[in-house]
């Protein structure tokens, strides 16, 4: 039988706990009344602790054992919760993943720091250890059972033989309790035993036997001087275990959060989780499958059998509907990504000293997992800046007539094969004049160049710019910005940026839904096939011979109005054929820019499975990838961003030379 | 005969433990998520003994075993909970819901074997 490996499955449960404890934590802070929330953050990390220590996270365990005990003071309410106790907490919940992802560190000193601070927030109470037994050889033991001990599962039998285990044993039982059989009830116990043993074990040995009856039976073990006799007397007792009286302890009733926490709970009980490199094996064979289907078709459509086209086009059908069921199994509600940013706004908050709100919606909407994971660094850039640069302190804000707390909103939506997540901030705006300055100054852009708003704006995006006058530990230190522009270009993404001085600015990110697989143009430049992703083409048209004629030198096409620049592929790819008659231009965008494509032929629309380049192949430009036609061959997918902005640097150079 | 055990918990890592721990020392194992789910689970078979948390969203173990000794088909079933607390409460509580034995978080594989082949006996 083969088991996934329990480390990697802890250390992913761990993971979801802690961001439990967060959303409790910060959910509390805002509520510190909130009964529910105490609940939920003592369970996770009480689970954590749990599970922590039986996976080796020796150190996880004992230091998440103290914030366990304080919340689980909290939850008793015998101390109330307080901001300071939430905050040292949450401190404490980053120390915990540090210990979950790197318990061989050395920590201790932290540790202790966090320790003597959450100590601070909460009285914290030491808890003594138990000491053990001393051990003797010769015991005369009583004993007697509750009369419900076997209803509930103890077998005396069971305990007899673990007696005997121990050493020279011998039973006797006293059956003067049994009642007439007419009253008698088969799973009631109405025995009682005495049993002289001889053992070298220690006497915390025969405690060990009744161990999980101990509080509920009449037990007496005496240890016997000398000769065993035949009859005990109860002389020198050393330890009288009398029954407790099981009414004593009312049971808590088993009192649960309301409906909505059950019916999440049992949501939850019906996901199945699956390692991600799963997923993307089952993906890969999906693609397999969309590739030997298209070959099929073709077959099917040269052979001109009836009976295999039919065959050939169910088969079309269902792969076309595997493929889709595969994209939504892959998906993931962005909530997952949000979440996290109620932690950096509240950390940035504190760290800038501005009162930020953070609003989110959309949190419904559903993207590639592996999308979601590569937007989360870009997007924390984006919220930095936002809240370092975009909005004003307090003081401004009354001063400009706002309210006094900055808003940063991060929305999500859908919109055709793309999700659109924009980041929004109420500050300042992006100041125009400062962008032109320092890309002037740091020779980005000639001086006086004319430039659009949008233009300007993804300047932000250039290495080395930033116009933070004052580096603070957040943002300023012009890193960042044009990584997260490289990162949404290596998602096939778009950046857009809007902003209005004095109410703030809006950065949408459009992120194709998903990476593996992409609907594409098929086109030919020569003898060689190409795949243009068919999200970023806008339109196709012909190249007629005397736009061609004029514009050779210049290759720009007027398009309704608008110059576009275009690149002939055929000259690009040295292909060193004669172009065909009729040369097709494709015309593609990526968010305001565009470009067009000369082609020889567009031979139609092909559903795309990505495979990516090999690592000697990593730098190539022009390209993002490969793909298998259906007749076997391989086409390389064009990379628009790189494309656009060649055809873009062609026409910046053009206006420089006037 | 293999012994057959219900593991109810609602923590992955731990049912992913016990299960390793005591399938591979010969017991057919079936898993449970919460105390509801492991009724669900008794109303469908028998069991020779039950291994279960006591913290669960849903239904927690303590209604669980209450619920389960309720049940003449599983009259006389030992009940093992896992339980974190050494606090002597709890361990009351448990007992007088009804559950026969307890094990300690955290614990070692051999030492959920050991008080499995306790409990069930020779």
């Amino acid at each position: 039988m083969s088991f996934p490996d329990p480390i990697a499955v802890f250390r992913t449960e761990a993971a979801e706990l802690l961001e439990q404890i967060e959303a409790g934590l910060l959910d509390l802070n805002v509520n510190l009344g909130d009964k529910d929330q105490v609940d939920t953050v003592f369970r996770s990390l009480h689970t954590l602790k749990g599970s922590g220590a039986m996976f080796g996270f020796d150190a996880l365990a004992a230091f998440t054992h103290h914030c366990e005990t304080a919340f689980d003071r909290v939850r008793k309410g015998e101390v109330p919760a307080t901001h300071d106790l939430v905050g040292a907490v949450l401190e404490a919940k980053d120390h915990m993943r540090l210990l979950v992802d790197t318990p061989t560190g050395d920590h201790e000193a932290a540790s202790e720091a966090l320790l003597a601070s959450l100590r601070r927030a909460v009285d914290g109470a030491g808890v003594p250890e138990a000491p053990a037994g001393p051990s003797t050889t010769r015991y005369t033991i009583r004993f007697s059972l509750p009369q419900d001990a076997m209803a509930n599962g103890t077998n005396p039998l069971g305990l007899l033989d673990e007696m005997r285990d121990l050493g020279d044993c011998r039973v006797v039982a006293d059956r003067s309790a049994i009642p007439p059989l007419d009253q008698l009830n088969p799973v009631d116990l109405h025995l009682s035993w005495t049993v002289e043993l001889t053992t070298s074990e220690p006497r915390s040995a025969i405690d060990d036997v009744f161990i999980f009856v101990m509080d509920d039976m009449q037990l007496e073990v005496t240890e016997v001087q000398g000769e065993p006799q035949t009859s005990a007397a109860p002389a020198e007792a050393e330890a009288v275990v009398a029954a407790t009286d099981p009414a004593a302890t009312t049971p808590k009733p088993a009192a649960k959060g309301p409906a909505t926490v059950d019916a999440k709970a049992a949501k939850a009980a019906e996901n199945v989780r699956v390692p991600a490199e799963r997923l993307d094996e089952l993906m890969d064979r999906v693609g397999e499958l969309v590739i030997a289907q298209s070959r099929l078709s073709q077959l099917a459509g040269s052979s001109g059998d009836l009976q295999l086209r039919a065959v050939s086009e169910d088969v079309e059908r269902l792969s076309g509907e595997l493929r889709d069921t595969m994209m939504v199994l892959r998906m993931v509600p962005v909530t997952q990504l949000f979440s996290r940013f109620r932690r950096l706004v509240h950390d940035l908050a504190n760290e800038t000293g501005k009162v930020i709100e953070l609003v989110t919606e959309g949190e419904t909407t559903e993207v590639d997992k592996s999308v979601i994971e590569r937007l989360a660094d870009p997007m924390i850039h984006l919220v930095r800046n936002s809240c370092d640069h975009g909005l004003e302190t307090a003081e401004q804000r009354l001063a400009a007539g706002k309210p006094a707390a900055g808003t940063i909103s991060l929305s999500a939506r859908q919109q055709g094969g793309e999700v659109i997540i924009t980041i929004k901030d109420d500050g300042r705006g992006i100041d125009k004049d400062r962008v032109r300055a320092k890309a002037e100054s740091s020779g980005l852009i000639a001086a006086n160049a004319s430039l659009s708003d949008q233009e300007l704006y993804q300047l932000i995006f250039q290495p080395g710019f930033s116009t933070a006058q004052q580096v603070t530990n957040l943002s300023g230190r012009g890193v960042g910005m044009d990584v997260v522009k490289r990162t949404i270009d290596a998602l096939r993404g778009t950046i857009n940026v809007v902003s209005r001085p004095g109410q703030g600015s809006e950065i949408s990110l459009a992120i194709p839904l998903t990476l593996a697989i992409i609907d594409g143009l098929l086109v030919r430049v020569g003898s060689g096939r190409y795949v243009i992703p068919l999200a970023a083409v806008e339109e196709c048209l012909e190249l007629s011979v005397e736009e061609d004629m004029r514009s050779r030198g210049r290759s720009f096409i007027s398009l309704r109005d608008s110059l576009v620049p275009f690149i002939r592929l055929r000259d690009l790819f040295r292909t060193g054929t004669t172009p065909d008659p009729f040369q097709k231009v494709v015309v593609i965008s990526t968010g305001s820019e565009r470009v067009g494509l000369v082609v020889d032929q567009i031979i139609g629309d092909h559903q795309t499975v990505i495979k990516s380049m090999s690592k000697l192949h990593h730098d190539v430009g022009t390209f993002s990838g490969a793909t298998i036609l259906g007749d076997g061959n391989v086409a390389l997918i064009l990379d628009v961003g790189h494309l656009v902005s060649e055809g873009q640097q062609q026409e910046a150079q053009l206006r420089a030379a006037g | 005969m293999t012994a057959s055990i219900l593991t109810v918990d609602d923590s992955a890592s731990i049912r992913l433990t016990t299960r390793v721990a005591l399938s591979n020392a010969g017991y057919t194992v079936t898993e449970a998520v919460d105390g509801k789910d492991g009724l669900a689970k008794l109303d469908a078979g028998q069991f020779d003994i039950i291994v279960t948390d006591l913290n669960m969203p849903n239904m927690d173990g303590l209604t669980m075993i209450r619920e389960l000794r309720k049940l003449p088909a599983h009259t006389g079933v030992p009940v093992i909970f896992l339980t974190t607390e050494s606090d002597a409460e709890i361990k009351q509580q448990a007992k007088a819901a009804g559950a026969t034995g307890w094990l300690t978080k955290p614990f070692d594989p051999e030492s959920l074997v050991k008080i499995v082949r306790k409990v069930l006996g020779r």
